[in-house]
């Protein structure tokens, strides 16, 4: 036998089609999440059609993609939405949606819970009601129970609650994982972003140094039931690297197609820079995933940049490329969260820069902006005595 | 070579993957086997992708030669057979046979009734 590469840099290389793709289905959301990672709120125009999104899964089904994770924007405010959902199932492609909980009704709960390839994800970002209608919205936090309520009772066990760690729910894990667990629900903790509107609150809500460390213990204490979509992999800097790959999947596991059909690396990285291409182009989504000249270039080998010489570079590969990005960092450099504090560093040198950190490439937030709500102490101005 | 059983269609935190594999448990060699009919397999320039929708979770195979492995064994009697045919030698057939452990741990596979 041939002695093989490890996963990881087998996966660097690249595959016949991603593992885990993300669809954002519609930029329309009945929310204003301060943090909106692809900055939803408003329908685009462009946005594919019920005969394109089926097209799209036809293709999805030829290079065996097994499931799409369906967001948005709120994937469930389309009018075809549980069309396309029973289309992909239909054409033997799984789906795992991501929603606020608008329209999970108590008959949608119990069409969800008799298939076995439908999956559901249910976000709320406070196990508290003011924790999470801080950032989500007024009247999120019963709207998600509500639907977390209709899918325990219709029997659908094992749907996941997905939480974005922030500073301000950190202190709440334990919380969260008794309201999974009160739902027959499986929680699911992943990490913020300074990507969309994500970047305007990030600086507030992105957990401190210390939290990261309690996050990094608490997972590795409670974590075994816990999911994490990989996204802790910068943590792997304190030592134990977290379970998963521990790589950044973008362009070569993972990518993003948002709802106009434009083909992103990752959906942390909606930004010209990491656009590979549309899925309306000639060849389709397979030529994008494929050939496009983005993807090749992250598939090559990556130089560590200014990490290469840290000792923690193996275990953390230099971190989040879209975290850097956003922040204003080189993506060859520590991620703006690096666990050895090098990131900090880095970033109190950015701020010195002229040059602005990029801004998402669009922009969907409805007029009004987000919820005006204001994030922790900023209310009050410092007073220095 | 090897499966490796990390995966989920997430994985999970916390430590239980990390640790060391577990012993395989005893697999029968000398019965029929065959794949799920929930299991999806996807060639990959590696050797294969596998899913489980019932499970919803994925598995790898690290080796060419085991993907020929797992698409012959519901047309041979037994998985010995099935290994011979895709060329694994004597010398290899423990690997090959802790391999196929852990897809039937992961219910990638499945003891099917002899004709």
């Amino acid at each position: 036998m041939t002695p093989a590469l490890p996963l990881a840099e087998q996966f660097a290389r690249g595959l016949a089609a991603p593992i885990c793709l993300t669809w954002e289905l519609t930029y329309a959301c009945n929310l204003s999440c301060v943090h909106c990672l692809s900055s939803s709120g408003r329908r685009d125009r462009r946005e594919l059609s019920t005969t394109h999104c089926k097209a799209l899964l036809d293709e999805l089904e030829r290079m065996q993609v097994f499931y799409v994770n369906i967001g948005g924007g709120e994937p469930t405010v389309r009018p075809d939405f549980w069309d396309l959902v029973d289309y992909a199932v239909a054409h033997s492609v799984g789906v795992k949606f991501s929603t606020n909980g608008i329209k999970i009704t108590p008959s949608i709960a119990a069409r969800l819970a008799a298939s076995d390839y439908v999956d559901v994800q249910i976000s709320l970002d406070g196990a508290t009601e003011a924790v999470n209608d801080t950032v989500r919205g007024a009247g999120s936090y019963r709207m998600a129970l509500r639907a977390m309520r209709a899918l325990a009772a219709a029997g659908f066990r094992g749907f996941k609650l997905s939480v974005v760690v922030t500073r301000q729910n950190v202190g709440q894990l334990d919380q969260f994982a008794e309201l999974a667990r009160d739902h027959g629900a499986q929680l699911r903790l992943t990490r913020l972003r300074p990507a969309g509107r994500g970047a305007d609150v990030w600086h507030e809500l992105h957990p401190t140094a210390s939290q990261q460390r309690a996050l990094y213990d608490w997972l590795l204490a409670h974590g075994e039931h816990v999911l994490t979509g990989d996204s802790f992999f910068h943590l792997a800097g304190f030592g134990q690297a977290p379970p998963g790959l521990n790589m950044c999947g973008a362009g070569r596991v993972v990518c993003l197609i948002d709802p106009v059909g434009d083909v992103y690396a990752c959906p942390f990285a909606i930004h010209d820079s990491f656009r590979a291409g549309n899925v309306r182009d000639d060849g389709g989504f397979a030529r994008v995933w494929r050939e496009s000249a983005l993807f090749g270039t992250l598939r090559e080998p990556q130089s560590g940049g200014a990490c290469a010489s840290c000792g923690a570079y193996d275990a953390c590969r230099g971190g989040c490329m879209a975290a850097k990005f956003f922040t204003g960092l080189p993506t060859d450099g520590p991620d703006p969260e690096c666990v050895l504090g090098h990131g900090e560093v880095a970033l109190a040198v950015a701020a010195t820069s002229d040059v602005a950190p990029p801004r998402p490439s669009c922009d969907h937030s409805r007029r009004g902006g987000p919820v005006p709500v204001t994030i922790g102490r900023r209310t009050q101005p410092a007073v220095v005595s | 070579m090897n499966v490796v059983p990390e995966a989920r269609n997430e994985r999970r935190a916390g430590g239980a993957q990390m640790k060391a594999a577990p012993p395989a448990a005893t697999f029968d060699l000398d019965r029929p086997w065959c794949l799920d009919e929930r299991v999806a397999v996807r060639p990959e320039p590696f050797g294969a992708l596998l899913y489980h929708f019932g499970t919803r979770r994925l598995s790898f195979l690290k080796d060419p030669t085991m993907l020929t492995v797992v698409r012959a064994l519901a047309e041979h009697p037994s998985a010995r057979s099935a290994c011979e045919s895709a060329g694994v030698t004597a010398h290899e057939l423990p690997a090959y046979e802790r391999a196929l452990a852990t897809l039937a741990q992961s219910e990638m596979i499945r003891g099917r009734a002899s004709r």
